[in-house]
């Protein structure tokens, strides 16, 4: 069996404990995006502002386990300053970490971008109900870029 | 009347009494959700289906005779366990959320017009909100509701005013989140005095505890198979049968006609008109054993080992964690049933699952189907340890040596 010491990393509870970015964003100019996950109830919902094309804030309100909210909390750090292509990219490659196919990118690689802190969520993996958790934020993110794209 | 030797009980759960891992025992306490099987269930069912195995109702050999005869004793069974006034008043339908689905819909289309009362509670399972949702949006009928006590009991303060008027009232013998036992036999008659039809959902009740229809005066309940140490795939809908005469089918096919021409078709009595298709014979004769198990014990010495567990319980877990764990629903376990749903610091319950799950403890983290309630209590999910007639002190004390490690992970 997998130890918990692989799931509950110590930058994942710094995260929960201290999460980064927690908030709102005035909408417009930023858009919004709800997602939640039916299975335990979690509730999240991500605050994009972009300049042209680069996201220059993330902004996450709403409540949830451990694991979802330290994923919230680093993809809000992560994602700033990207472009919306590296943004998806990004997402691209955390599914791919998360071993989730992505409808978009189905057949492609991802690309080797350096995950950083985000490395720590690998551990999730070996807790197949928990991926649900990891991804909820990263999901809801790209719905904000959808919404904002179009 | 001598308490339940669980040590002993155990034997006859393969899954409870295999050997540990890693040195642990499995200690099962979802049983709200679904229990654990004894032997007696899963060898009735494997010994059917190698020695006697046959078609229901439709064949004159002895074989399909035998299987009927199995199936209608299963009916029987069933209605001896909950003192219903015949066999015929029990409809075996997929599990109860079919039982209620079945109620629900077909009695308000039925019955019921625009503007027309159902009177539910706050504490109620989606199972017996959902439906008649449905039926509000496709009839319009008015949903009213009990609403709750501070320590999680229904409010009947103003009953006779939600009752007044009422068509149907559908409300749970108890909660499977906060454990209360409701008045069902006050409620039953207070409706039935307003004039509504009643439906229990006794879905958390039945497994725990003695049931008697009649002294309950209600006109229908539901329960499931899967609570009470038998199988999935078996619900019931036990109903009087005045009611059920008066409730149309909602499955069409075979089993349930008594003929079908080109220009119409007419239907099979109850119960049978509403089991249109093939029934779960197997699923009946492993229900049929889960009875006979349960009796054997003594389904008030099932209550009495449950609130005395359910009191323990609350004991130790307020001894061990004080201020930091919050159990909803009354404090008093002559209240309530061995569902104990709680708080645990701020801890999100699907963390604290996990961890519980590395000492071998099966928790439900969740909203438990009861979305309304949760909002009530103002949580978005919490852990549910549930008990049954094999969990004892000894699983509650690993209860608490997991909390406690759960605790020192966060830094508490
Ligand atoms: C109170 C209550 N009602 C209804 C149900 C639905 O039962 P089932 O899922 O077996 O249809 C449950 C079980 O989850 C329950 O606890």
């Amino acid at each position: 069996m997998p130890g918990l010491e692989d799931l509950y990393r110590e930058i994942i509870l710094d995260h929960y404990k201290n999460p980064r970015n927690r908030g709102q964003l005035e909408v417009p100019p930023a858009v919004r995006a709800d997602g939640h996950n039916p299975l335990c109830g979690d509730e999240i919902t991500v605050f994009v502002e972009l300049d042209g094309d680069r996201v220059v804030r993330v902004a996450i309100d709403g409540q949830g386990c451990s694991i979802s909210q330290s994923s919230a909390s680093m993809m809000s750090q992560a994602m700033t300053g990207r472009t919306t292509d590296e943004a998806r990219a990004l997402l691209h490659r955390f599914k791919h970490m998360m071993s989730i196919a992505d409808h978009d990118h189905s057949d492609e690689p991802a690309e080797d971008i350096p995950l950083g802190d985000l490395e720590a969520l690998q551990g999730v993996v070996k807790f197949p109900v928990r991926i649900k958790c990891a991804v909820l934020a990263w999901n809801t993110l790209a719905q904000a870029l959808d919404s904002a794209a179009s | 009347m001598a308490a339940i030797d669980v040590d002993a009980l155990i034997q006859d759960f393969p899954l409870l009494s295999a050997a540990p891992e890693d040195g642990r025992r499995l200690v099962y306490l979802d049983s709200a959700n679904t229990s654990q099987k004894p032997n007696a269930v899963i060898d009735a069912m494997g010994r059917f289906m190698r020695e006697s195995y046959g078609p229901i109702n439709r064949s004159a050999y002895r074989l399909a005779a035998a299987a009927t005869d199995a199936y209608e004793g299963a009916r029987n069974r069933v209605a001896r366990f909950i003192n219903a006034a015949s066999a015929d008043e029990i409809v075996f339908t997929r599990n109860a959320t079919d039982a209620l689905n079945l109620f629900a819909q077909s009695w308000s289309r039925a019955h019921l017009r625009r503007g027309d009362v159902v009177v539910l509670s706050h504490m109620e399972h989606h199972a017996n909100i959902v439906p008649w949702q449905m039926m509000h949006d496709e009839i319009g009928i008015e949903l009213r509701w009990i609403p709750l006590t501070d320590d999680g009991q229904l409010d009947l303060a103003n009953l006779d005013d939600l009752l007044d008027g009422a068509s149907v009232l559908a409300v749970t013998a108890m909660s499977n989140v906060l454990g209360t036992i409701n008045p069902v036999a006050e409620l039953c008659t207070r409706a039935r005095a307003a004039g509504a039809v009643t439906m229990v959902d006794a879905c958390q009740s039945v497994p725990h505890g003695p049931t008697d229809v009649q002294a309950w005066g209600a006109d229908l309940c539901a329960f499931s198979s899967h609570k009470m140490l038998g199988p999935t795939g078996l619900g019931v809908l036990w109903g009087r049968a005045e009611i059920l005469e008066a409730l149309p089918p909602m499955i069409g096919g075979g089993n349930m006609i008594d003929d079908v021409r080109l220009d119409g078709y007419s239907c099979a009595p109850v119960p049978t008109r509403f089991e249109a298709g093939t029934g779960q014979l197997v699923e009946a004769v492993g229900l049929n054993a889960a009875i006979d198990y349960l009796d054997t014990l003594g389904m008030d010495r099932v209550r009495d080992h449950e609130r005395e567990l359910t009191r323990y319980a609350i004991d130790t877990l307020t001894a061990a964690f004080g201020d930091d764990i919050t159990i909803h629903g009354p404090s008093d376990p002559e209240l309530r049933g061995g569902v104990l749903s709680f708080a645990f610091r701020d801890l999100h319950p699907h963390d604290v699952s996990q961890i519980l799950d590395e000492y071998r403890v099966c928790v439900r983290a969740g909203h438990h189907c009861a979305k309304p309630l949760m909002r009530i209590l103002e949580a978005n999910a919490t852990v549910r340890a549930s008990l049954y007639i094999y969990n004892g002190p000894d699983d509650i004390d690993v209860l608490v040596e997991a909390l406690s490690s759960a605790g020192d992970i966060f830094g508490f």
